[in-house]
């Protein structure tokens, strides 16, 4: 055992030894590993990056909200079934708050309904377009995660009064009253006056594909005067406890179908979504992601590994006569093999170090650069750029470390 | 230049009695394969060799001296016959069995020396007791008192090019003594080196065995030859001659 060990100790000490001694050849050859372990990290990197993006978005829409809708959010293939479904309207919401403050310990909070359009937002010259426009009731305040830069919320009696008052998203207050605070101010929504009550403070993109910030809230009376309910709406309903989900999707299933006064045995005529909906739609896209940087990684690490694989050819051929010497002096095949491995081990760590490097460098230079990337670097890709670097060397070093530690010491000694 | 120790004052040098018998080789041969050829280098060998003495094994290139040197060295096996190193029977050991025999019963020095060119002189001869298992102090120790035996202890960090031939194989003799062997084998120990440094290489050899080392020298010189107790010579893989002299 600690004649294993010294011999192990000793095998690192000649594996810097040589790398030391053949700086430029070392270099080149872990160059494969260099870009495979960069491949590996920054595949790694981009994958979680989505994931925390994904999560991080999720928390915006609120990960303890549930939709009732009319279509699920994903594809479906028999949608004449779910078109001829009744649309979801504002009154179901009343209805199912009636029956969850009638039910003793209900995972249910509150239901609220949202309706919602794209619409311009003039203020004098400034206009935004296709601004997402929600009516909602003064419920909406529970569901909802967003801050408020500065002013409020409607209540109750705005809401229900149907005054013309609108709370606007942060990129549109930019907009729209660059450097001056909008409360107070009038600005027109898709040609009707409404007065600015509150703006809410910035919180980017979902996924960074649909901006958060470019929004306008009104009163759902309001909306209904101006815009009508053709469209349908849709019910958030808040659950008290998001560990319990299951069960509060099961309670409020039950509730709804009261609503609706459907019979036992009848299909559901409504949709219950959750977020959790849209990391079906995710999955593809990461996998993707990993193929591609599986092939480019496997592709490099294998140019690596034979890159390793001749250079330590070279090595054993070049240091013959040193292998017949320490045979001589009672070297066992297996030192032999495991000085050559280590050596080969060590030239891929270095590479692995390297590569690493270089991907954290560009991870730093692509989060300064672009903030809204999504990438994260990790410490388990540290762990796992480390092992791929221990295995190719181990695979690569094998078979010229097994041919030095076959060698006859006869022969290995009389070499030049 | 006449040298003081060598044939001038043979009759006067020490003589130590053998003791029990180290190498016992019975009716050994070898056989080489060079492409379709067949070599004999040796054909039915018998030598015994005991404990301190002090032996060349000499004769011209292509009697199966280098042959015999291998065999002696456990580097290879025999083709048949038997050979016992310390009463254990070597002609059927596995490369491990032999590398282990190797390690903690012989000591080997090289016409080349064979030092490591990138190690310190004490790395170099700490060498064979990394293989055998030594911890790191015990191995500093032991190599840091074979370097002064030999009159290097002042040189412990120098690496090979640093140090003369004659120092360099001061060290490989070190080496070769680190680990305490039953003999000591040297293969034309002087060939790299101009007469007077080897002289002084063969007066290191001579102090050895007048400490009571088991030397063996392979050589075609018969000035080297000269002042071992003991001259086998071979021919044609034959022992032409086993002739003592005092």
């Amino acid at each position: 055992m600690q004649r294993l060990l010294n011999e192990f100790l000793e095998s690192f000490r000649i594996a810097l030894t040589q790398i030391r001694a053949n700086k430029m050849r070392s270099v080149l050859t872990a160059l494969g590993v260099i870009i495979g372990i960069v491949a590996v990290t920054l595949m790694g990197t981009a994958i979680r990056g989505i994931d925390t993006g994904f999560q991080n978005s999720l928390a915006m829409l609120g990960d303890d909200v549930v939709y009732v809708q009319k279509w699920p959010w994903g594809n479906v293939e028999d949608w004449w079934n779910y078109a001829n479904r009744p649309n979801v309207k504002p009154r179901d919401a009343e209805a199912l708050n009636r029956i969850i403050a009638a039910t003793p310990n209900s995972l249910l909070e509150v239901a609220v309904p949202v309706v919602q359009r794209g619409v311009a937002i003039k203020k004098d010259d400034a206009k935004v377009s296709s601004v997402f426009t929600i009516g909602t009731t003064g419920d909406y305040a529970r569901i909802s995660g967003a801050e408020f830069k500065e002013g409020r919320l409607f209540n109750d009696t705005e809401s229900t009064g149907g005054r013309e008052v609108v709370v606007l998203g942060y990129d549109v207050a930019e907009a729209l009253f660059p450097g001056g605070s909008p409360l107070e101010q009038t600005v027109l929504v898709a040609g009707h006056p409404f007065t600015v009550i509150g703006v809410i403070a910035k919180q980017g993109e979902f996924l960074g594909l649909f901006s958060f910030d470019n929004q306008a809230i009104i009163p759902l009376t309001a909306f209904q005067k101006y815009f009508g309910l053709r469209g349908g709406s849709q019910l958030r309903v808040k659950i008290t406890d998001k560990t319990k989900l299951a069960a509060a999707k099961e309670e409020l299933t039950g509730a709804m179908r009261r609503v609706r006064g459907q019979l036992p045995g009848e299909r559901d005529n409504f949709s219950l979504n959750e977020q959790q909906a849209f990391k079906a739609q995710l999955d593809p896209i990461k996998q993707g992601i990993a193929m591609a940087g599986l092939f480019i990684t496997g592709l490099s690490l294998f140019v690596g590994a034979i890159g390793i694989m001749n250079i330590t050819f070279v090595s054993v051929k070049e240091r013959t006569k040193e292998i017949g010497t320490r045979k001589a002096l009672g070297a066992r095949r297996r030192s032999i093999l495991l000085q050559f491995l280590i050596e080969a081990v060590s030239i891929c760590l270095i590479g692995g170090l390297v590569g690493m490097v270089v991907s954290f460098t560009m991870f730093l230079g692509v989060r300064s650069a672009a903030p809204n990337f999504p990438v994260e670097f990790s410490p388990d890709l540290v762990v796992v750029s480390m092992m791929v670097s221990v295995i190719t060397g181990i695979v690569s070093g094998f078979a010229p470390a097994w041919g030095a530690s076959r060698l006859d010491p006869v022969v290995a000694l009389r070499y030049e | 230049m006449s040298s003081p120790t060598v044939s001038a004052t043979a009759a006067l040098r020490p003589y130590r009695a053998p003791g029990p018998v180290v190498i016992e080789i019975e009716n050994v041969t070898k056989l080489y394969k060079m492409g379709a050829e067949i070599v004999h280098a040796l054909r039915g060998v018998s030598l015994n060799v005991r404990r301190n003495e002090y032996l060349a094994v000499m004769g011209p290139s292509g009697s199966g001296k280098s042959t015999m040197m291998n065999m002696l060295g456990c580097l290879d096996t025999p083709t048949t016959g038997k050979y016992h190193f310390t009463g254990k029977d070597v002609s059927g050991m596995t490369d491990d069995e032999l590398a282990d025999i190797r390690n903690r019963e012989i000591g080997f020095v090289f016409q080349t020396f064979n030092l490591l060119p990138r190690s310190t002189t004490l790395a170099n001869v700490e060498l064979p007791l990394i293989y055998a298992g030594y911890s790191p102090s015990q191995r500093r120790e032991k190599a840091v008192k074979a370097l002064q035996d030999v009159g290097l202890g002042d040189r412990m960090g120098h690496k090979p090019n640093e140090l003369s031939g004659g120092q360099r194989q001061r060290v490989a003799i070190a080496r070769a003594l680190v680990n305490n062997p039953s003999i000591i084998l040297a293969d034309e120990p002087t060939g790299n080196l101009d007469s007077r440094t080897g002289e002084e290489i063969m007066q290191l050899l001579e102090e050895l065995y007048e400490l009571g080392n088991t030397i063996i020298v392979v050589t075609h010189e018969e000035d080297i030859a000269r002042h071992a107790r003991r001259i086998v010579r071979l021919r044609d893989g034959l022992i032409e001659s086993d002739v003592r002299q005092h």
